[in-house]
């Protein structure tokens, strides 16, 4: 999966360069969060402009990210969803749970 | 009257690299249906999903003994009824006994077969005498 991970302004910031989250890449997803909020990286935004599709395994990689953030004082949020990724958290409820912001600048007023 | 039939019939090694080709398979179906009248990108996106889980779900539960296992996925349209069959050579599961997931708590799994449920018309889950097939159903 490809991932590019950028700090700004104190934030860690996962960009995800894949047009597609699904079984067959989320556990890489899952991983690369974990490693992250391990490093001490707690405070994240996940920015999913070029995904145009996630499944249930997607969606419960970001949860996991979610959950280990907030178990270290941390916390993980969303950024930059298209309208089906976002249908996707609606049809879930979980847009309940994760703080989905609409560009990385709202994201950054709201985190930092 | 114009009645036009679709049948894809596609067989998949029980690896999750094709999860990828079949789900395309139905968003272009939804694209290239004649006569619907419904939102074609929304029923693009249901039907890559519904394809994705069904599979993922075939392929997890898997006859891993067996190396050369397949998974069936047959995808029939006929009319205004759109039909989706997944079948999987594994040990099975009761349907019915899947719960709902709970909102209030989310865990990371458990959401696949929701989807399915909540997007289309009708699912059941039945063993046959060498395999199971998941059924779904969606009016178009």
């Amino acid at each position: 999966m490809n991932l590019n991970l950028e700090k700004i302004n104190g934030v860690s910031v996962l960009f995800v360069q894949e047009e597609r989250i699904d079984a067959h890449n989320s556990s890489e997803l899952k991983e690369a969060l974990l490693h992250m909020i391990e490093q001490g990286d707690v405070t994240i935004i996940v920015q999913l402009e070029q995904v145009r599709f996630i499944d249930s395994s997607g969606l419960g990689a970001l949860l996991s990210g979610y959950k280990n953030a907030a178990a270290k004082s941390g916390k993980l949020a969303l950024a930059c969803c298209r309208q089906q990724v976002l249908s996707m958290f609606e049809l879930t409820r979980l847009n309940r749970v994760f703080e989905i912001y609409a560009d990385l600048n709202e994201a950054f007023d709201n985190e930092t | 009257m114009c009645v036009s039939t679709i049948q894809i019939d596609v067989i998949i090694p029980t690896q999750t690299k094709y999860l990828n080709l079949i789900g395309s398979i139905g968003e272009r179906i939804a694209k290239e249906l004649d006569h619907y009248a419904g939102d074609r990108e929304a029923l693009a996106y249901h039907l890559n999903l519904v394809l994705t889980e069904a599979t993922a779900n075939a392929i997890k539960h898997a006859n891993y003994d067996n190396p050369k296992d397949t998974v069936r996925i047959l995808i029939h349209i006929q009319d205004n009824e759109l039909n989706i069959k997944v079948y999987d050579h594994g040990q099975g599961f009761d349907l019915e006994s899947v719960p709902l997931p709970d909102f209030e708590h989310p865990r990371e799994g458990g959401m696949g077969l929701y989807l399915i449920r909540t997007l289309m018309d009708s699912v059941t889950y039945t063993k046959l005498d060498d395999c199971n097939v998941l059924e779904i159903i969606k009016y178009l």
